[in-house]
């Protein structure tokens, strides 16, 4: 799968507080108006900046703090292709792939604001075609490649009745 | 090769011999959610048409977040919890029973026992010797209808603690040192365990306030071998039969070991906007403080607000601090009320709420307005954590908090103590 966007780029140490700011906890219940603040706790306007596709590009270890999984979930639903980042912290990594969110752990100093990218997820590769560099990556564990490719854990579930972690 | 906690509890629940880098699917031994993920939960299991508990007795859903209901949009959450625990067979906590880790700690872990919860801080109920850590609303769903999860087997950081703390110095300063030391991300995808004579002597709240803020460096776990201490505390909660031992064998392979003189700690301060911001004491003492709050997961215990009203003994709150106090939990508020901590809290000035999470994840209870400074015993201070984003936080032990509401600006604990 090949994934094109455009890069829109966020500092180290985003948490799922800068993703879906606590202000809104009581649009929990209603993921799609939710998604209209996406990542607003760490850029007041970016919900009217990008356009379906685009990526997140964040620095070391984003998601961190609650467990939220409303996070990944709004990224997704606000129609943003993937996150590439340096590294993730561990529940936001679960909930990504357990939604369907592609996650790319890559050197994101290569990726400046604006850049045109093309996400290979099975090459293992992040075409920076605005620069013509080219950032290699490594795929995640074959199991939650299988979780993402299912469509998320429920669908895998579903198709197989059990973890199919072999 | 010897195994460390995570390694052998793994391998037993797996029946596998496994060691860190291996992939497990693992029966649960216990699945616990808020109200403010259980939601979602119910709303997937319902969707993909599994809305079923594989271990009704085992899944426990508890209210603590939103309580009692601040807007109606939670009244509905709690409502929706309430019917789907009643369909599946599942147990309810409902408003006022306490924060979840909390309650969990009280009348469920058992040393040895693999947890998993829709929260975060779940990481906290590795203080008896167990495996416990959060997870998002589709785990936990998947958990609950197959009573089942698969893990990664986590490298292990051990953190080697001995000699006495000094006076003014508690276990949140020395988690928070830990995490000032290593950084946010610092044992991401690991295990901390915690172990040494100052661990030893260490009563369990202290342990579950360090296991508390493991996630805080990224861990997937923080552990505390079980132990006398442990037995003791599920004897009081009238437990006892649940004690067993559990220790890493002498041989167990750690990724990295730290050293820490406990004798050498001060109190410290993690200043905002990030957990592993951790300044001294001096760095930061004179800051005014707009609100005082002493609660939550980490730092909400009996043993946290008896501390704070010994220090408030007989004074009152500086008139421009606000004073917020929550107990974790039911038992806690019953232990204080009848101590008559709570009275002397009240009568220093404090606002006391009933047992919940309350302004420590900004929702209700105390939250911050414009640029307000608040010095909090829980456990993040990001952005607008607490209220508005342009607010601050400061995270601190409790006796720093009461120091800190006597004076009305940060103050040194021990010159109050
Ligand atoms: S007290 Fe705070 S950190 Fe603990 S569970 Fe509640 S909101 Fe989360």
């Amino acid at each position: 799968m090949i994934l094109r966007g455009k890069a829109w780029k966020f500092g180290d140490g985003i948490s799922t507080d800068h993703v879906q700011p606590g202000k809104y906890f009581h649009l929990r219940g209603n993921l799609p108006e939710l998604a209209k603040h996406v990542l607003e706790g760490a850029r007041e306007d970016f919900p009217a900046l990008f356009a379906p596709g685009d990526f997140v590009v964040g620095g070391r270890n984003f998601g961190l703090g609650s467990s939220r999984e409303h996070a990944p979930t709004i990224i997704k639903l606000a129609g943003l292709g993937a996150v590439l980042a340096k590294s993730f912290a561990r529940i936001f990594f679960r909930n990504a792939i357990n939604v369907g969110l592609p996650l790319v752990i890559c050197d994101t100093d290569q990726i400046q604001e604006g850049d045109e990218l093309e996400v290979d997820l099975e090459a293992g590769i992040v075409r920076n075609t605005s620069r013509g560099a080219e950032i290699p990556f490594s795929p995640l564990p074959p199991f939650m490649v299988r979780i993402l490719n299912d469509g998320g854990l429920f669908y895998h579930i579903r198709k197989h009745g059990d973890f199919q972690i072999e | 090769m010897g195994k460390t906690i995570a390694e052998k509890i793994l391998s037993e629940h797996s029946g596998k011999d496994v060691s860190a880098g291996d992939y497990v699917v693992v029966n649960l031994d216990f699945m616990y959610m808020p109200d403010t993920s259980s939601p979602l939960t119910i709303d997937l299991l319902r969707e993909f048409k599994m809305d079923r508990a594989q271990y009704p007795e085992r899944t426990v859903f508890m209210f603590d977040h939103c309580v009692p209901a601040p807007r109606m949009e939670m009244a509905n959450w709690h409502k929706k919890v309430r019917q789907f625990a009643e369909q599946v067979g599942a147990k309810v906590h409902d408003v006022g029973d306490g924060i979840l880790h909390q309650v969990a700690a009280e009348s469920y872990i058992e040393p040895g026992w693999i947890v998993v919860g829709g929260d975060s801080h779940t990481c906290t109920g590795g203080a008896f010797g167990a495996l416990a850590t959060g997870m998002g609303s589709t785990d936990l769903g998947v958990a609950i209808a197959q009573g089942k999860t698969w893990m990664r087997v986590p490298e292990t950081l051990k953190f080697q603690v001995g000699g006495e703390m000094p006076r003014g110095v508690y276990p949140k300063d020395l988690i928070l040192y830990i995490i000032g030391q290593i950084t946010a991300d610092g044992a991401t995808y690991h295990a901390m365990e915690f172990c040494g004579s100052t661990i030893e002597t260490m009563d369990m709240e202290g342990r579950l306030t360090l296991c508390n803020m493991a996630v805080e460096a990224g861990a997937k776990f923080g552990i505390v071998a079980s132990d006398e201490k442990t037995r003791e505390f599920l004897r009081t909660h009238g437990r006892e039969k649940a004690y067993r031992e559990v220790r890493p064998d002498p041989d167990a392979v750690y990724e990295k070991t730290f050293e820490i003189e406990a004798t050498t700690l001060t109190p410290v301060v993690s200043h905002p906007h990030q957990v592993d911001n951790v300044k001294s004491i001096e760095e930061v003492e004179g800051t005014s403080i707009d609100q005082v709050f002493v609660g939550s997961c980490t730092n909400g215990r009996a043993g946290d607000l008896r501390l704070v009203a010994s220090i408030l003994n007989g004074k009152k709150r500086h008139p421009h601090t606000r004073l917020v106090v929550i107990p974790a939990s039911r038992r806690v508020y019953l232990e204080c009320l009848e101590e008559g901590i709570i009275k002397a809290l009240v009568q220093a000035g404090a606002a006391v709420n009933s047992p919940g999470c309350g302004p420590c994840a900004g929702i209700h209870l105390g939250i911050l307005g414009e640029n307000e400074r608040c010095l909090s015993t829980t456990n993040r201070n990001f952005h607008g954590r607490m209220g508005d984003p342009s607010s601050f936080v400061y995270l601190a032990s409790p006796a720093t908090a009461a120091a800190t509401a006597l004076h009305g600006k940060i103050t040194d604990p021990r010159k109050v103590l």
